[in-house]
């Protein structure tokens, strides 16, 4: 009988596994080809990264400053800033710093009040029409878990903010695309968004363009995956508690089979 | 009883005085505490205990769920991003909810392969049996309803699809869509009918699952040797000896489950589903959720709208008549060397085909998925058939106890030669 | 595994007994902690409680008029009081209210009274705020479920409900103009 149990142990996690590793999801393909995400170091990674506070709030600048002006974020309050380390001072004077529409009133009208800490983020756009016609027919989308909707996530966002160039020889482009390495198809609708230099962080840090892609990068994670720090921590507890019952549980088992040996 | 009132075997007053007006602890007692089950069960009969849990993790987290979402089309998408971001541990309940589904089929498929290995399906046990496929089935399309609710692009596309397969049946196949959809394409009520329906179907789950369970504890549980019990040292009580070993399964299945929900919840879905649906742009590649993806290969496999559709039911459908199929006397393949290696040879079928599924439908993966459903179905409608009247089976242990306790399960030659004997 | 059956015989009694015990305890503690998540997620949302604020208008409303404004999702009664309602809800000796509390601890300036619109019996809408409504015995208001009467300063005075109307939190942004929560 022996070898038997070992078999089996060995038929149960081939069978999981088989199932695990045939559902890992695919590489972005487009017309057949794979293209590669590149690896960026986040500091969000792993069972206990945690998101950069100082990267994220960056991130949020250039989100304000640079890809507001198209992409909305309609899923995101100002008051979620709070969780990136802002006081509610600093997130109501960022709030009040726009004008939302609110009412009806009592004489049924409609009226544009200065922003709260409980308003959604503003969107450049009325609506996806408006979007679609200010930008060439390609509407910009939200960003709001643009993270947790593009395969890669932050690795993704991070090379395609980074990855546009000059065509290489023999490829034409559409009129008004640009080249991208990571985009799927390699023709992005989007004109390079980063410069060098385009904001100004208050902490000093140099506004280089991986800078900037990887404090944006950040920034949207954060705001795809709110939950990531108190899920991580959650979980090494749970996952703690559970191998100590385990322990226990098998020493029960054992227990009560002992006589039926 | 003269009384009418049932003789109840407990002490604790209350617990006497209820039972013998209705003797559920007698029933438990009898069903759960001293049920006689065979002493040598392997941790492949822990998952039918698993997938009852599951289903009641399944239920709970989902009544939950329930009061946050909102199943119009406007809304259903924020509506669930707002269970994560604002309700209190909202992102626990639906990452539970969310990869409970997959632990579900993880759970359930291995119970499935667990039957089919030792040939649970097998006389007694065909009712038994039929009920589990019938389960499954059930899953299958509550899983599918569940997947269209947060009305993202694979929601809408894989309901899109799926809806379709309908339309290959001749004649009838376009009302049917219609009768699905409740308009002119996937729409306001189609999820609407999927949110009613999805919360309906598991309680018609619980009321299989209970017959399937009242079936099993007529003819009592299989065992890795696929041999009856013959006297009392074949089997042992199930309370503590399964309850023990249930509940340390059920933990190592715990943990398993928590790696997926805290660290990697969305591995098993699809990206594509956080971007809201529209109806005017189908992604590239759309797949359905891992579990369907065997299924979804066989489909493509087929170069014939309805010959594909009908070879997909069929895939499963064929499971009812297993136990017809396989007229071998000996149930566990154990014992049966040539059946053995058809069989794992017919699961990595089943892997390659959910490999298969997930690709994109070029070359190599048609070939490869044509192969695949080929043996898929040769295994049950010529192999199994054949293997029952031309294999020649190990000789079977005389009984449970004597595998299993002593004389290293060596068998009296006479003994062999009739297998599985009615016990 | 079995040759442990022996040996442990002797003792083993007892110590499965504080293994079940440990082990059933901890197992107990693991459904506990699994039924906060299910409880807490019925209070409410973090948006629910971001959105707790109301501003009102106070310009429009002449003195003896009064309002009903929407305050997470319950009505707020702002009523722009007379010098007569005033001086009544002031010269009532503290002893004869059944939840005594002076008029100028109920309000920010003299003429506002802003008080939540729920009878503190069973949570109806009290009567009072149209001038063809009945204002109860006391000038104030009038909840028509079970009777309760209302002063002009919103206490109760007879009937079954046992507290005042609430105040709710608020603050003048202007002088016209005040932000409930």
């Amino acid at each position: 009988m022996f070898g038997k149990p070992m078999f089996r142990t060995t038929l149960k996690a081939f069978a999981v596994l088989g199932a695990l590793v045939a559902a890992t999801p695919t590489p972005a393909r487009a017309a057949g080809e794979v293209i590669h995400i590149p690896d960026t170091r986040f500091s969000f990674e792993g069972v206990f990264g945690t998101y950069d506070r100082a990267s994220a709030q960056r991130g949020f600048q250039v989100y304000k400053e640079v890809c507001a002006s198209c992409h909305s974020m309609r899923l995101m309050s100002y008051r979620n800033l709070v969780d990136l380390g802002l006081t509610e001072q600093q997130v109501a004077a960022i709030a009040s710093q726009v004008q939302v529409q609110d009412g009806p009133n009592d004489e049924g009208q409609m009226f544009e009040r200065a922003g709260r800490p409980s308003d959604r983020f503003r969107s450049p756009f009325p609506n996806m029409q408006a979007a679609r016609a200010a930008n060439n027919g390609a509407a910009p989308p939200d960003l709001s878990v643009i993270a947790k909707a593009r395969a890669g996530g932050a690795d993704y966002l991070y090379a395609l903010l980074t990855g546009y160039s000059d065509p290489p020889a023999g490829v034409t482009l559409a009129e008004g695309m640009s080249y991208n390495a990571y985009f799927p198809g390699h023709q992005i609708a989007m004109a390079r968004p980063l410069n060098p230099d385009q904001v100004e962080f208050a902490d000093g840090t140099p506004a280089t363009m991986e800078n900037m892609a990887r404090d944006v990068a950040t920034f949207l994670q954060w705001a795809a995956e709110p939950e990531l720090e108190e899920r991580r921590s959650m979980g090494v507890k749970v996952i703690l508690f559970l191998t100590i019952l385990a322990g226990l549980a098998y020493a029960v088992k054992r227990k009560v089979w002992a006589d039926a040996h | 009883m003269a009384s009418g009132l049932h003789d109840s075997d407990f002490k604790n007053p209350v617990v006497r005085w209820i039972d013998q007006r209705m003797p559920v602890f007698t029933m438990m007692q009898k069903e759960y505490g001293s049920f006689p089950t065979p002493r040598n069960f392997n941790y492949f009969w822990n998952f039918g205990a698993l997938a009852m849990v599951n289903l009641m993790i399944m239920i709970a987290t989902g009544i939950w769920l329930a009061m946050h979402y909102t199943p119009h089309t406007s809304m259903a998408f924020d509506s669930v991003e707002r269970i994560m971001r604002d309700v209190n541990f909202g992102w626990l309940l639906r990452y539970v909810h969310a990869n409970g589904a997959s632990m579900f089929f993880i759970v359930v498929y291995i119970h499935i392969w667990r039957g089919m290995y030792y040939g649970s399906y097998k006389a007694p046990r065909e009712l038994l049996w039929i009920l589990g496929v019938v389960i499954f089935l059930l899953m299958m399309a509550t899983a599918f309803m569940g997947y269209v609710l947060p009305w993202g692009q694979m929601s809408f596309w894989g309901a899109t699809v799926i809806t379709n397969l309908f339309s290959a049946f001749p004649v009838v196949g376009n009302w049917i869509v219609s009768l699905l959809w409740g308009g002119f394409s996937v729409d306001n009520p189609t999820l609407n009918r999927f949110f009613s329906l999805h919360y309906l179907l598991p309680f018609v789950i619980v009321g299989v699952v209970f017959l399937h369970v009242v079936a099993l504890h007529i003819t009592g549980s299989n065992n890795p040797l696929g041999i009856e019990p013959k006297s009392p040292k074949d089997t042992l009580p199930f309370h503590p000896y399964y309850t023990a070993k249930d509940s340390f399964g059920l933990v190592i299945y715990f943990i398993v489950f928590a790696v997926l929900v805290f660290f990697a919840p969305n591995y098993l879905g699809h990206p594509d589903n956080y971007i809201p649906a529209d109806p005017l742009v189908t992604p590239p590649h759309i797949v359905p959720e891992w579990y369907f993806l065997p299924y979804y290969a066989i489909l493509r496999a087929v170069p014939n709208k309805l010959g594909g559709v009908l070879l997909m039911f069929g895939s499963i459908l064929v499971w009812f008549i297993l136990p017809w199929l396989d007229r071998s006397p000996v149930r566990s393949m154990r014992f049966r060397p040539v059946a053995r290696i058809a069989f794992l040879l017919w699961t990595v079928a089943f892997l390659v085909l959910l490999y298969c599924g997930g690709q994109p439908p070029e070359e190599p993966f048609v070939t490869i998925s044509r192969v695949a459903t080929a043996y898929y179905f040769a295994y049950f409608l010529v192999i199994l058939p054949l293997l029952g009247r031309l294999e020649r089976p190990l000789p079977l242990p005389e009984s449970i106890s004597r595998a299993v306790l002593g004389g290293g399960g060596q068998v009296p030659a006479g003994a062999a030669a009739k297998p599985m004997e009615k016990a | 595994m079995a040759e442990s059956g022996a040996a442990t015989a002797s003792e083993g009694t007892p110590r499965r007994d504080f293994l079940n015990l440990v082990t059933a305890s901890f197992a107990a503690v693991g459904v506990g902690a699994i039924a906060w998540p299910f409880i807490n997620s019925m209070q409410p949302a973090r948006d629910v409680l971001a959105m707790a604020s109301t501003d009102v208008e106070l310009a429009p409303i002449a003195e003896g008029q009064a309002v009903t404004v929407m305050w997470r999702g319950k009505p707020v009664f702002v009523r722009h009081r007379t010098a007569a309602e005033i001086t009544a809800a002031r010269e009532v000796p503290l002893s004869q209210l059944p939840d005594p509390q002076p008029d100028q601890a109920r309000v920010q300036k003299d003429g506002w009274l802003i008080v939540v619109g729920i009878c503190t019996h069973l949570g109806c809408v009290p009567l009072g705020q149209k001038p063809t409504d009945a204002r109860g015995d006391y000038g104030g208001w009038f909840c028509p479920c079970h009777g309760s009467h209302y002063d002009t300063s919103g206490r109760i005075r007879k009937g079954p409900a046992p507290r005042n109307l609430e105040v709710p939190q608020y603050t003048f942004t202007s002088d016209t103009k005040i932000r409930i929560g």
